[in-house]
């Protein structure tokens, strides 16, 4: 799992009828200190993100599973809405 | 997933049977601001996409759940045809 901000939405409506009612988000890769890292990705959304939150995502064949019984392909989905972040070092968790 | 817009077909006689009747199609990634990702991919297109349309495109062992891609060799789908993407 990664962690991730959201920075956009796409829109399609020509799709495979398992992405019916899904929401498709852009993301940004971070790192753990929360610096932007690698290339933006697409996301199927299982959460009900924002633009501008931080996430994380899986990536790989398991991407369809917070979305059973329905099967869309994914290969990237948006699992969790991210509070704190609490690195080793750091007195508490960062809020996010 | 990423998006790719479509740059061209290709055409293949000599293939895996299970291949057979699906579209192939030359791939050029691109960012979700619109600009061009070095490399090409070839995928199969399961939403009848056409030349210089943007599309959404899965990866992987992902790509055998599109459309008619059960227990296929393939491991790029095109899985949606893209209307608009907003940033910010």
């Amino acid at each position: 799992m990664f962690l991730g901000r959201v920075v956009g939405r796409v829109w399609a409506t020509v799709k495979h009828p398992e992405y019916q009612g899904v929401r498709l988000l852009v993301v940004q890769p971070l790192t753990a200190d929360r610096q932007n890292t690698g290339k933006q990705i697409i996301c199927a959304d299982s959460m009900g993100a924002g633009t501008g939150e931080v996430i994380y995502w899986v990536r790989g064949r398991e991407a369809h599973l917070p979305f059973l019984p329905h099967e869309p392909p994914a290969d990237a989905a948006i699992v969790a809405i991210v509070d704190t972040i609490h690195l080793a070092g750091q007195e508490r968790g960062e809020p996010c | 997933m990423i998006l790719a817009r479509v740059v061209g077909t290709v055409v293949a006689t000599r293939k895996d049977p299970r291949l057979e009747g699906k579209k192939l199609l030359v791939l050029k990634p691109v960012s979700p601001d619109g600009k061009d990702e070095p490399g090409y991919v070839v995928a199969v297109d399961t939403v009848s996409a056409g030349y210089r349309e943007r599309v959404l495109v899965v990866a992987g062992s992902s790509a055998r759940m599109a459309e008619g891609c059960k227990d296929t060799p393939v491991d790029t789908s095109i899985v949606g045809i893209i209307d608009d993407v907003q940033m910010g």
